[in-house]
């Protein structure tokens, strides 16, 4: 019985092509909104994690200051003993690099570039997961006694010498002339629009004395051997922080500690919550076509009255009748959830390859849609059905 | 005749409408209609026949009075026990027809045989029985739009025959078919009471069609003003 009515509906379905299209157009709609945002909303989370890694796994990063809502309030900058009290007295670093950065501008023959220049240590490319390219990094005398050497990010090797080696060559940072002596690999785009690879790394004690002219030290890079340990690790730092700078128990840190993988739990919650927002949206467009459904199986209960009357009278039940048009509905709707899915799934890998994000399919979301366009139709085909049911067969059988 | 009859009412009034309005329709009807009797309800439009024909068949409820069929008191069925007793034990003609139009004719046969749960093969091969019986073998493939008015009806009487029913209901089978038509259909109904003993009630305001059956009953302004049976015994 029910195997019979289900062709009976995929009949009347394709007796009436044009109607079933429209009237399913709003399920396909809907199903396939909700797919497409929920797939680029998984895409979207997956690049920019994967960008948040790409800065360097269990990374932790201190700066001075302290963030109040909308400001960021000053405070004095860390000095090199600070990170050195770190190295000593925290278990669980792999590395402590600490950094000053400036804008300076390098030149090299009759090429210039404005870049950022980082002045730090060999611990940063570790911190960074941040391998040497060409060349070397620094040597141990040359981190001690601040020699004028430097090392190239990607895009400053690129404007300053185009095709030539850089290695070995002279350049001049701001009126510090240096040998360049690696170059980095190059790292891309940070989902900001930063350019990543847009700095020049020398050793801290050179760009604190030739550059700076004071020992301040306004970032600490750290990185945790162990993933699980990170919150530890991070509380001692905070703690040894307060200590070394004098904050007065009960006060605000004038610091910041930063994780990582704290900055991807909330960039994760905030595109969830994004996500979920334009699906539902687009599922108010189910809504929608449900009503719709409703309105074309009324519609055809009333042209087929004679029909219901003759099938009254040969011997059908209500819950006959009720079945024949509740399934109608049901095929209807989950004909138009499946094409909803293809539409989805096709028009989010087009998207997805157009805006370089990772193609998610997330096959439970394609699982719920399909109940939930079969759900749509259950509720608005219900109605129409019962009301097709309870028809009286003389009625019917009189009706034109 | 000694059985008890198939069917049988007594004293069925139907009354539509209320208070001052109301209109008895059917005024206190006694009929008993036996195993292999052909028939024929006459009478003029508003004298209560058709309103008896859709009680007889289960369709409607007597407003008062009671109905046996088969010894069940159809009165105290429920709308779907009713329905179930038509899908068993009635088949029906109609003047218009009712076939389902975009459905062929072995489709429409079938109809009757999927309500009652019975598997494809055995559907295919009861089809095609009816429609030989019927003379229209090689037109089981169209639909019902495609066959002139006289084939459509034959598909019809083939529909009330393909679940072996007990009675037939035929409400003015020959209403939209001319002459020539009208006497091949009620032959068609003639050879099947005779061969097969199928119980015939049939509803018609033309005397040379009710001429077919054994039986003439006449209604008049809700009750039975003649009845050939009675009038020979």
């Amino acid at each position: 019985m029910i195997a019979n009515a289900f062709l009976l509906a995929l009949r009347e379905i394709r007796n009436n092509l044009l109607r079933a299209g429209l009237t399913t157009l709003g399920i396909v709609i809907g199903v396939g909104a909700v797919i497409a945002m929920v797939t680029l909303g998984s895409g979207a989370t997956k690049r920019v994690t994967a960008d948040i890694a790409s800065m360097g796994r269990n990374l932790l990063i201190a700066v001075p200051g302290q963030r109040r809502p909308g400001t960021l309030v000053a405070a004095p900058n860390f000095q090199v003993d600070d990170t050195m009290a770190i190295h000593r007295d925290i278990a669980g670093l792999a590395a402590v690099a600490p950094a000053v950065s400036r804008s300076a501008v390098a030149v090299a023959g009759n090429h210039n570039r404005t870049t950022q220049v980082t002045g730090t240590t060999n611990d940063f490319f570790t911190a960074r997961e941040w391998p040497i390219m060409f060349g070397r990094n620094f040597s141990l005398a040359e981190d001690r006694s601040g020699k004028s050497v430097c090392i190239l990010g990607e895009t400053v090797r690129h404007e300053l010498f185009g095709a030539q080696d850089p290695i070995g060559s002279r350049i001049r940072v701001d009126k510090v002339s240096c040998d360049v002596v690696g170059v980095l690999s190059p790292k891309g785009q940070s989902t900001f629009g930063q350019d990543q690879d847009d700095l020049l790394v020398m050793p801290l004690k050179t760009v604190q004395r030739r550059l700076a002219g004071n020992t301040d030290v306004n970032m600490i890079w750290m990185s945790v051997s162990r993933a699980s340990e990170t919150p530890r690790v991070k509380a001692d730092v905070e703690r040894l922080l307060r200590e070394r700078r004098h904050v007065a128990a009960g006060a605000a840190d004038d610091f910041q500690v930063s994780d990582m993988q704290e900055v991807t739990r909330m960039v994760e919650t905030t595109t969830g919550i994004l996500t979920a927002f334009l699906s539902a949206v687009a599922a108010v467009s189910l809504l929608v076509g449900g009503i719709g459904i409703m309105n074309v199986m009324l519609v055809s209960v009333t042209e087929r009255t004679r029909e219901i009357g003759i099938r009254l009278a040969i011997g059908a039940r209500e819950r006959d009748v009720l079945l024949q048009f509740l399934i109608e509905a049901v095929v209807m709707s989950a004909l138009g959830g499946v094409l909803g899915i293809i539409l989805g799934l096709a028009g989010s890998a087009a998207a997805a390859s157009a805006l370089k994000l990772p193609f998610v399919l997330r096959p439970e979301i394609v699982a719920l849609a399909v109940a939930f366009s079969a759900g749509v139709g259950v509720a608005f085909g219900y109605f129409p059905a019962r009301r097709a049911a309870r028809l009286d067969p003389i009625e019917a059988l009189r009706h034109e | 005749m000694t059985a008890a009859p198939l069917i049988q009412l007594r004293n069925v009034t139907k009354i539509y409408g209320t208070g001052e309005a109301a209109v008895a329709a059917l005024a206190g009807i006694d009929l008993d209609i036996h195993d292999g009797e052909f028939v024929a309800v006459m009478g003029p439009s508003g004298s209560g026949k058709s309103t008896a024909m859709n009680i007889l068949g289960c369709l409607d409820t007597p407003t008062g009075g009671s109905y046996h069929f088969r010894g069940a008191d159809v009165g105290s069925l429920t709308r779907d026990q009713r329905a179930l007793l038509r899908r068993y034990y009635i088949g029906f003609v109609f003047q218009g027809f009712n076939l389902l139009k975009r459905t062929t004719a072995q489709e429409n046969l079938e109809l009757p045989l999927v309500y009652r749960g019975v598997p494809k093969a055995e559907r295919r091969a009861k089809a095609q029985q009816a429609l030989e019986q019927v003379g229209l073998a090689d037109r089981g493939h169209h639909t019902a739009s495609e066959l002139s008015g006289g084939q459509q009806q034959r598909v019809a009487i083939a529909r009330a025959l393909v679940s072996e029913p007990l009675v037939m209901f035929a409400d003015e089978p020959t209403g939209n078919l001319d002459t020539a038509k009208s006497h091949e259909i009620m032959a068609l109904l003639k050879s099947l009471n005779e061969t097969r003993h199928l119980t015939i009630v049939l509803v018609t305001h033309e005397e040379d069609i009710a001429k077919y059956a054994n039986r003439q009953v006449r209604f008049r302004d809700g009750y039975i003003e003649s009845d050939s049976a009675k009038a020979v015994a």
